[in-house]
């Protein structure tokens, strides 16, 4: 038996938390993350699309 | 007083919607994460057979399901994109994708950490670990194959047959523990019920249904900034206040 075996045993609590729940919870935090990113971005290009033309406009 | 559900299938109209929708379902997903966790952990009792280790069913049944079912939701707008060229369902297909991938991934992951004290083995070529694996690589080859044609509509007409295609790996994957010989045990809910411990039934629910919800409020949010790229040269979205400010 590997070490890993021998403290998962001893431990499965803290290998079901940390190894199952947390790496769950993880991947949900960076999901969330990245469309929170993904949201600010976007906003970003679309109002400086929207300044890019209003200054067009302006100069015509 | 009736609702007028095709008033909802535009951008327009879906995009507040959504935006005031997500704080519910986010909301909601984490108070039932708290409950389901507590009634798992606290509440259900030790399985006589597994002991401790067989608690990772709390998320690993929930993410399998929400994987499948999200695929199927997903091949569903994909569909309905495809027929009657529909702009919100494609941009709903693209914005499921990347959730149904993670919750496949997640499915996995945990089913390795499951299989290992159980099975004394992280993963073996099962028919349920495989159609599992095969379903990961559809949501990922769904999101290669849309992010590698720049013409979004061309781009959605492309990624929707892929999915539908797909969705024939869902029964696969659900009717393989009664087809073949696996490794892996029975469905653990069927169509005439579980036999499952009260406890652990709930435990199991409870995060099943926070899996739902965060699930709908990550999709909604990810709609909203799809909503944005695509209909960015429209006056509508000029006016926005989130545009103007």
């Amino acid at each position: 038996m590997s070490g890993l075996d021998i403290w998962m045993r001893e431990n499965p609590l803290a290998y079901i938390w940390l190894g199952s729940y947390g790496v769950a919870f993880l991947i949900f935090a960076v999901e969330i993350a990245m469309v929170r990113h993904r949201r600010k971005i976007t906003l970003q290009q679309v109002r400086l699309m929207r300044e890019a033309e209003d200054e067009a406009g302006d100069e015509s | 007083m009736a609702i007028n559900w095709f008033k909802y299938s535009a951008p327009t109209t879906f995009y507040g919607l959504a935006g005031k929708l997500i704080p519910w379902f986010a909301l909601s997903a984490a108070i039932l994460f708290v409950i389901g966790l507590y009634i798992g952990f606290a509440v259900a009792p030790v399985d006589a057979q597994q002991g401790e280790f067989y608690r990772i069913i709390f998320i690993h049944v929930p993410t399998s399901i929400l994987s499948m079912f999200l695929y199927l939701v997903m091949a569903g707008y994909a569909a309905l994109g495809l027929v009657f060229n529909t702009r919100l369902s494609a941009m709903m297909a693209t914005a499921i994708a990347p959730t149904g991938a993670l919750f496949a991934f997640i499915s996995l992951w945990t089913g390795a950490l499951w299989g290992k004290p159980m099975w004394g083995a992280w993963w073996v070529w099962d028919a349920r670990l495989t159609s599992e694996l095969i379903l990961l690589f559809l949501y990922l080859g769904f999101i290669a194959l849309h992010a590698s044609i720049d013409d979004p509509r061309r781009a959605d007409r492309a990624s929707a047959l892929l999915a539908i295609v797909g969705s024939v790996n869902v029964p696969i994957i659900y009717f393989s523990v009664k087809w073949w010989n696996t490794l892996h045990q029975g469905s653990t809910i069927k169509f005439s019920g579980t036999s499952m411990h009260v406890a652990m039934q709930q435990a199991m629910f409870t995060v099943l249904l926070a899996c739902w919800l965060y699930a709908i409020a990550v999709v909604l949010a990810r709609v909203r900034s799809i909503i944005l790229e695509r209909e960015r040269d429209t006056v509508w979205i000029s006016e926005l206040p989130e545009v103007r400010s």
